[in-house]
């Protein structure tokens, strides 16, 4: 589809590929809609994976005193299910929705540099084969997601520590590649008229969220050099015995760690922003207010990090700062909740998959939210730290809040992506599953917590009388199972036999559903003219919204465009490139040289180098 | 049909929404990013470097003339790098060579000065395992010194483009963004050079 009128030149060290086929096609795609979709599969592997993990914990604790796992397999099950439930599960379950939905949602071709976004696909991909590299010699990271100095010192831990260390910081760079690309891409390629006041809520939050990771993760790099160096040089930044503070490691990654989970919720949100208004078909209550609180949200998020250091004492000054920037955080993220109800009310509301699950994230989120604002007094929060009472809390926003809103799109989204429904019945049957087995897993979470149940313990005895609760919660994670198994049948069925969707199925309000369903390669034959907030509902319905604009023969003029654009192949569109997967490539042979074996890693830097170097000579033709 | 044509090459190739070109706001973003990054850094050094219990003092390795001849070989090539900007936006492809050769020579002064003084340091006893005070110096100085290394190398290779005859004043862009990426480096060295030498001597 790469078509360009006139020859190019072509140097550099291998020629760019054109129109490769079949798996070449993937490897080599710098399409961010092919992206999207790379990181989408990966991202559900790992789900299965990180939710195969729980389920096994959850088995071990269904009653007292079992002995399904031993104390050092739990804590490597709670270690990996919480690096990969976060970083790679919501994190490129987030960026496939950025990589499918922003450029259309913006009227761009594709991101601001596709070849950079490849890149940070095959970085992604090759962080997560690292971090798992210890199962295959039974040194898994158990060390919990946060890594807490100085258990992480040579002296306390075993192998397992290296694969976290080294898989999270190459997760880092594949992270920041793509908040630098949607940073520029949301800054440089919004179509004429887009001004950032008429952005789809989607795309402010794929805008705040990159602002985040570009901010967050230089700081967790630093922290994990730094236990790097420790571990293999004999650094002391962790070391107490000379000097080293484990406060330290607290704070970076704190720093690090609490815009961290905006970064995993506010693309939730900005999804239940979409799906909201074209359900109850009204636009969204309160857009300023909503894109104002997003913003203060990330503003805030860098303020609040001591918060979950409560008990290491902080002194009363500190603690008292952030406990009221904590709370303050309150106030947004209510304004967001009041805007989605508000939106709902008195509007046309269609009760369907996707709706119900931005519905339940409502809900769910603002019960997480609740508990979230008890942590923020230093008193409460010295009684729930470290109990299960914290587990249910932050399940309640990153399941009830992320993964809700993420199986939302996939439900909203899925026929732009793929031309088809998802089946409506399995759907519901998907989200009351889901909905009710969630609620019981970490519902009754809450009561285990205030009855002091710790959190990673990997059984306990009968008499502390936590076995209904916990019976009840394994359940409910097996129902969550099933719930998933429903959605696989729901996929498999709607790829192979779905009910055609057209380009616009749900009466939609943004850009996306203007062009059709799979969008073509290009995404526009032109580049759409936006003329206020919901462009292409005011575009569909310029009366309804008091516009009598020349939409009208806009619409006509782009299909007339779109039939050249087709015909004539003359849309220029960026070439597949090797480059990407190499230099990739080259980031994976370096990290397995530092975990086993020290001569590979400059093997791998020379790789990165030549693949650098291959990646600027290549011509460039978009 | 025309016009159909000539619109999607404008609109991707072209202008952007705010009228900067893609790369040059990647560059600002990297470097708002690399400021967190240098922050932890020194935050590190902040917080460690009292704590020298068994090896030398701070005032004991550090030679604060010597570095300041070092630092201001650094400081004088963003000049240069102004100077080189200027040459390929005037079109003068000659004084762009040396200005670039001039900028990655002064960083090369630096990184030889850095790579001295690693090793007076330690001959004298501090290294990267010498409690906190050496671990933080080290990994803060040697991540600055790794920039510049990078800095040098990228420079060396807009030389070479230069030298063979592929840069021309329509791509005064390639200069300017490498021109950003060193200038800030240059900063990020005054902070460092005043935090770690100079604020512990006075």
């Amino acid at each position: 589809m790469a078509t360009i009128a006139a020859p190019v030149e072509r140097r550099g060290l291998l020629a760019r590929p054109v129109a490769p086929r079949g798996i070449w096609a993937w490897v080599t795609t710098v399409d961010a809609k092919q992206i999207g979709i790379l990181y989408g599969a990966t991202a559900f592997i790992f789900f299965l994976i990180g939710g195969t993990e729980a389920l096994l914990m959850r088995t071990q604790l269904a009653v007292p005193n079992a002995n399904v796992v031993g104390p050092g397999t739990f804590n490597a099950l709670f270690t990996m299910h919480g690096t990969t439930m976060i970083f790679m599960v919501v994190m490129p379950l987030s960026a496939a929705f950025f990589n499918y939905i922003v450029p259309l949602q913006i009227g761009a071709r594709d991101v601001a540099f596709p070849r950079l976004n490849a890149f940070s696909y095959w970085v992604f991909l090759s962080g997560g084969l690292l971090m798992h590299f210890g199962f295959l010699i039974q040194q898994v990271p158990d060390v919990g997601w946060f890594a807490y100095a100085n258990l992480t010192e040579n002296a306390f831990s075993q192998r397992g520590v290296d694969f976290w260390v080294v898989g999270l910081q190459v997760l880092g760079v594949g992270s920041l590649a793509a908040g630098f690309n949607f940073l520029v891409t949301i800054i440089n390629l919004r179509a004429p008229g887009l001004t950032l006041m008429r952005m789809p809520l989607f795309t402010w939050t794929t805008f705040i969220t990159s602002i985040l990771i570009v901010l967050a993760f230089p700081v967790i790099t630093i922290a994990l050099v730094e236990l790097m160096f420790d571990r293999l040089f004999g650094a002391n930044f962790f070391n107490t015995a000379n000097g080293g503070d484990p406060i330290l490691w607290q704070h970076l990654f704190w720093v690090f760690g609490h815009p961290e989970v905006y970064i995993l919720i506010l693309p939730a949100m900005g999804i239940v922003s979409e799906i909201v208004p074209v359900f109850s078909r009204k636009p969204l209550f309160g857009y300023p207010f909503m894109v104002y609180a997003v913003a203060s949200i990330a503003f805030l998020s860098f303020t609040v990090w001591a918060h979950h250091m409560f008990t290491t004492g902080l002194g009363p000054i500190a603690a008292s700062f952030f406990a009221a920037s904590t709370m303050l955080i309150a106030v947004p993220t209510g304004i967001k909740i009041f805007n989605w109800i508000s939106t709902v009310y008195g509007g046309s509301v269609r009760l369907n998959t996707p709706h119900l699950f931005a519905l339940g994230f409502i809900a769910m989120f603002t019960i997480g939210g609740l508990s979230g604002v008890m942590h923020a007094s230093p008193p409460v929060d010295t009684q729930q730290q470290d109990t299960y009472f914290v587990v249910a809390h932050f399940h309640y926003v990153l399941f009830g809040g992320s993964v809700l809103a993420l199986f939302g799109g996939i439900y909203y989204w899925f026929p732009k992506i793929t031309g088809r429904f998802l089946g409506e019945g399995l759907g519901q049957l998907n989200f009351w599953l889901m909905m009710i087995g969630f609620n019981l897993t970490f519902g009754p979470m809450h009561f285990l917590g205030v009855d002091g149940m710790p959190r990673r313990i990997f059984t306990y005895p009968a008499e502390m009388g936590w076995g209904l609760w916990n019976l009840v919660s394994t359940i409910g994670a097996y129902a969550i199972g099933l719930s998933v198994l429903v959605f696989i049948a729901n996929v498999s069925k709607s790829l192979r036999a779905g009910e055609r969707a057209g380009s616009d199925p749900w009466d939609g309000r943004t850009l996306e559903w203007s062009i059709s369903s799979p969008p073509p390669h290009y995404n526009f034959a032109t580049i759409p003219v936006v003329h206020g907030r919901d462009a292409f509902w005011l575009e569909k319905y310029p009366e309804l919204e008091g516009h009598a604009a020349a939409a009208p023969d806009e619409r006509r003029d782009r299909t007339a465009a779109h039939d050249a654009g087709e015909a004539h192949g003359h849309i220029h569109v960026p070439d597949p490139s090797y480059w990407p997967i190499a230099t990739a490539a080259g980031i994976l042979v370096a990290g397995t040289g530092v975990l086993f074996a020290m001569p590979l890693l400059p093997v791998g830097l020379f790789v990165v180098l030549v693949g650098v170097v291959g990646w600027s000579m290549e011509p460039v033709n978009g | 049909m025309e016009h159909v044509a000539a619109l999607p090459a404008q609109a991707h190739v072209g202008e952007t929404s705010t009228g900067l070109n893609s790369r040059k706001v990647l560059m600002w973003a990297f470097l708002g990013s690399d400021c967190m990054l240098f922050g932890s850094l020194i935050g590190t050094y902040l917080v460690y470097r009292g704590n020298y219990p068994s090896g030398p003092k701070p005032s004991d390795v550090f030679d604060i003339p010597y570095t300041s001849v070092s630092a201001f070989a650094l400081l004088m090539s963003s000049l240069a790098m102004v100077l080189a900007l200027a040459a390929i936006q005037r079109g003068d492809i000659r004084r762009l060579k040396i200005w670039l050769l001039c900028v990655a020579g002064l960083g090369l002064v630096f990184i030889g000065g850095q790579v001295y003084e690693f090793t007076t340091f330690g001959s004298e006893g501090l290294n990267l395992t010498t409690a906190t005070f050496g671990s933080s110096f080290f990994t803060l100085t040697g991540f600055h010194g790794t920039h510049v290394t990078f800095g040098i190398v990228w420079l060396l290779m807009l030389w070479m483009l230069a030298a063979r005859g592929q840069m021309t004043q329509a791509r005064s862009l390639d200069v300017e963004i490498a021109g950003l990426y060193w200038h800030f480096v240059d900063i990020v060295w005054i902070i460092i050079f005043t935090v770690v030498y100079l604020i512990p001597a006075i």
